[in-house]
């Protein structure tokens, strides 16, 4: 009896902390991922890439749609992951075009990473009006197929345990989708000629012009990859939870933070840093109470939620540790700024 | 064009745009734009102060609004005594926990050079100091939001006028904005930015959530006012008096009696609205001169160009022996201080105090727009930016939803596509904003009054 109860807590713990905690983790990673990428190359903190996020995502639902009402769909996987690539390619696309018409002036006038930044604040007021515009401001649920993998009841039967572990195949999905891209990634950076040009680049641009690296391809490179992972990021998030282009906004904190904690313009670190918010986000405001009362003789039953924060300070988290790791570690984890 | 003329001009098509409103719309309304647009100028100037003299990027703008805004509930709205009676003493206790497990832990920080045993007493201060707030806090609060929650369920405040929270906002505001600056202005200036971005949201968060402080999204409303109501002055004499004297003429042309005394009715409730209206405008404008004068002065003395120094060659002033975050330091917290005013002033306008409705849009970026537009590095510029941005801001509105009616002219009236047209015409302003802001940056980067270059 007394091993059921350990046991009981784990899986408590797994189904509320680990799980979620591993999938949210995933999403951001990847969304870190691109926002460092263009702090890494491009030299400056994008603040319009959270609503790149909408963007991308938006047009994977346009593109659900469209293949919902043409009677194609993915069986039991989410239609979304078939309209993934065509939305990146519309992403990609919009991204190169905004790059040329606003981003390329000031690249070429060599201006300060502070203008680019508030030029992104401008970039970011047209994204907003544009997804508003094209989608609405409401929030919308975009999933279809299976949606459980390991469903709570069944796993509780099976196993005879009082408590359940639910694995949606959104989190599966998350997981094995925000792996596949980052092991892309990481090869393409240090494998590939392009990948290796693009370091070259990001470390000391005019060691890498001279060495004959065509700048404007490194550039045009760059924002399709942080469109493949915005998007991305992006479209995991829309189906684990839902699409609301405020939410979206609201991920830029935790991007940035994520970034910083991480290292900036490292994508190691961007992946950790990921990980680190989203897992410090959930475990400090998850409730305990239920898992000690399993783990703690009856007579040391907690009287409280045995919660560290109330959730209503979810990002509050983000920004602390944002705030920790700049007085201790500047440079945060792995020392970043190049990729 | 010359650079003296420019100024004049923009104030001059300023003023015409507003006088348009007030005859085809109402000088009511008119009234109620130029009121936010001094309140919006006032925040451009704080923000300017930051990036246009200091070259600080402050992304929080709207949490030393939304400071500014409760400091204004806590200074005007009436103490709730048996709040205070019940559960005072935990809240006090709370906070004095608070601060003394933030004090222990920075001096064991700064002054314990052994890792292990640094890292082992910050780990028990954060645990004791939790457990020890937690013990008082969450029965307190709980006591102070059952109180009468459907009306007051908060501490309520000092029961002072509200004018005095203008100056409280500064301080407030001011004292946040030390905290920030200590931690984030040694760093890059792309840190102090996602740093303040932070803090705001922080702050939003607090004030929609702790409801025993501001309770919350419930809003406080009927603060006081530091000017007379609509409904005394309809009642009272000389104003009575006033409008007949004002509107004689018009009052004559009127043959009988009754519809003479009509009209007098429909004249006074107008003018009290206008009149109450324009005091606050008097009393807006006023505070509005007053900073403009003081950061006028400030920036022309050897202090503010020592700052101007700094911004453009941080090395050289470095070299010459400035102590750059000391200055940085110094400008942040003036900025934020005034922001804060503006924050406390709007709120007063009000008369509410509303957590949900901050939004970073309209609180943060618009007036980075109004600096930017206006011309960084001029407080004139930040002013005609204040009102020009907020201008737009609200005429975005109506004219997008004309614009989108004479897109959708052709279609019929139950027509999907004319029906989404018209559901997002709202969005449309946001795209007029990021349009103006890129515009701006790419042609105008020195913006509409540009900064003067003092060459001696």
């Amino acid at each position: 009896m007394e091993n059921f109860e350990f046991i009981n807590a784990m899986v408590l713990l797994a189904n509320f902390v680990i799980v979620p905690a591993l999938s949210y983790g995933s999403q951001l990673a990847l969304a870190t991922l691109s926002l460092t990428i263009i702090y890494g190359v491009l030299r400056f903190s994008n603040f319009a890439q959270a609503d790149w996020m909408s963007f991308g995502t938006m047009a994977t639902i346009l593109f659900t749609w469209l293949f919902q009402s043409a009677g194609i769909s993915a069986g039991i996987l989410p239609t979304a992951l078939l309209a993934l690539p065509f939305a990146i390619i519309v992403t990609a696309l919009f991204c190169l075009l905004i790059d040329r018409s606003v981003y390329s002036f000031y690249r070429k006038q060599k201006s300060q990473p502070i203008v680019l930044m508030i030029v992104s604040v401008g970039v970011m007021f047209i994204l907003q009006a544009v997804v508003r515009f094209i989608i609405g401001p409401n929030d919308r649920k975009f999933f279809d197929g299976e949606k459980y993998i390991v469903h709570a009841l069944d796993f509780k039967n099976y196993f005879g345990l009082a408590e359940g572990l639910t694995i949606k195949s959104t989190q599966l999905i998350t997981v094995i989708v925000a792996l596949v891209a980052m092991i892309s990634l990481f090869y393409f950076l240090q494998k590939t000629k392009l990948g290796k040009s693009m370091r070259a680049y990001s470390n000391n641009e005019d060691l890498a012009l001279l060495s004959g690296i065509n700048p404007e391809k490194i550039v045009i490179v760059t924002w399709i990859i942080s469109s493949i992972l915005i998007t991305t990021a992006g479209v995991l998030y829309g189906l684990d939870k839902s699409f609301k282009p405020f939410t979206y906004f609201n991920l830029l904190l935790p991007m940035f933070a994520a970034a910083i904690v991480g290292g900036i313009g490292s994508p190691i670190g961007a992946v950790i840093g990921g990980y680190v918010i989203a897992f410090s986000e959930i475990t400090l405001t998850y409730a305990y109470k239920k898992f000690f009362v399993y783990l703690l003789p009856e007579s040391l039953e907690p009287s409280g939620l045995m919660q560290v924060l109330s959730t209503d300070y979810k990002f509050a988290i983000s920004f602390i540790i944002l705030v920790i790791v700049l007085i201790v570690r500047p440079t945060g984890i792995v020392r970043g700024k190049i990729i | 064009m010359n650079d003296e003329l420019r100024a004049p001009i923009a104030f001059i098509i300023m003023g015409i745009l507003l006088a348009t409103v007030g005859f085809t719309q109402s000088w009511s309304v008119s009234l109620s734009v130029i009121n936010l647009c001094i309140i919006s100028s006032i925040m451009a100037i704080g923000v300017n102060l930051q990036w246009g003299y200091g070259g600080l990027f402050n992304a929080g703008v709207m949490g030393f609004t939304a400071l500014g805004g409760l400091t204004a509930v806590l200074v005007s709205h009436d103490p709730i005594y048996e709040a205070w009676d019940k559960a005072g003493v935990g809240i006090v206790i709370s906070a004095i926990i608070f601060v003394l497990s933030i004090t222990a832990l920075l001096f064991v920080f700064r002054n314990i050079e052994n890792k292990q045993i640094r890292n082992t007493l910050i780990i028990l201060i954060i645990v004791f100091g939790l457990i020890g707030i937690n013990n008082f806090y969450g029965p307190s609060i709980d006591i102070i939001e059952s109180i009468n929650p459907a009306k007051t369920g908060f501490l309520g405040g000092l029961g002072l006028p509200i004018i005095f929270s203008w100056l409280i906002a500064a301080v407030v505001a001011g004292l946040i904005a030390w905290v920030i600056g200590k931690i984030t202005l040694r760093l890059r200036s792309d840190y102090l930015a996602i740093a303040t971005l932070g803090i705001s949201e922080i702050v939003i968060a607090v004030v929609k959530h702790e409801d025993w402080l501001s309770r919350g999204v419930k809003n406080v409303s009927g603060l006081d006012r530091p000017v007379p109501y609509e409904i005394e002055l309809q009642q009272s004499e000389w104003f009575l008096n006033l409008v007949e004297r004002l509107n004689f003429s018009k009052l004559e042309a009127m043959q009988s009696l009754s519809s003479r005394q009509d009209l007098l009715n429909d004249l006074v409730i107008d003018s009290s609205g206008i009149f109450v209206k324009l005091c606050y405008a008097g009393l807006f404008f006023s505070v509005l001169l007053l900073i403009f004068y003081l950061s006028q002065l400030a920036l022309n003395s050897p202090w503010g160009r020592m700052l101007r120094a700094i911004r453009d060659n941080e090395e050289a002033a470095s070299a010459m022996g400035k102590n750059i975050f000391a200055q940085h330091l110094q400008i942040f917290i003036i900025g934020s201080a005034i922001i804060g005013i503006a924050g406390a002033m709007l709120t007063t306008l009000d008369g509410q105090f509303t957590p949900g409705s901050y939004r970073p849009l309209r609180f943060t970026f618009i007036i980075w727009l109004m600096v930017i537009i206006g011309g960084s590095g001029n407080n004139l510029g930040s002013i005609f930016g204040g009102f020009f941005i907020w201008f737009i801001w609200i005429e975005a509105e109506p004219l997008s939803i004309g614009f989108m009616n004479m897109l959708a002219g052709g279609l019929e009236y139950e027509n999907p596509l004319r029906m989404h047209l018209l559901g997002s015409a709202a969005h449309l302003r946001l795209f007029i904003m990021g349009l103006l802001l890129l515009l701006a940056l790419r042609f105008m980067p020195r913006g509409v009054i540009p900064e003067k270059i003092q060459k001696k």
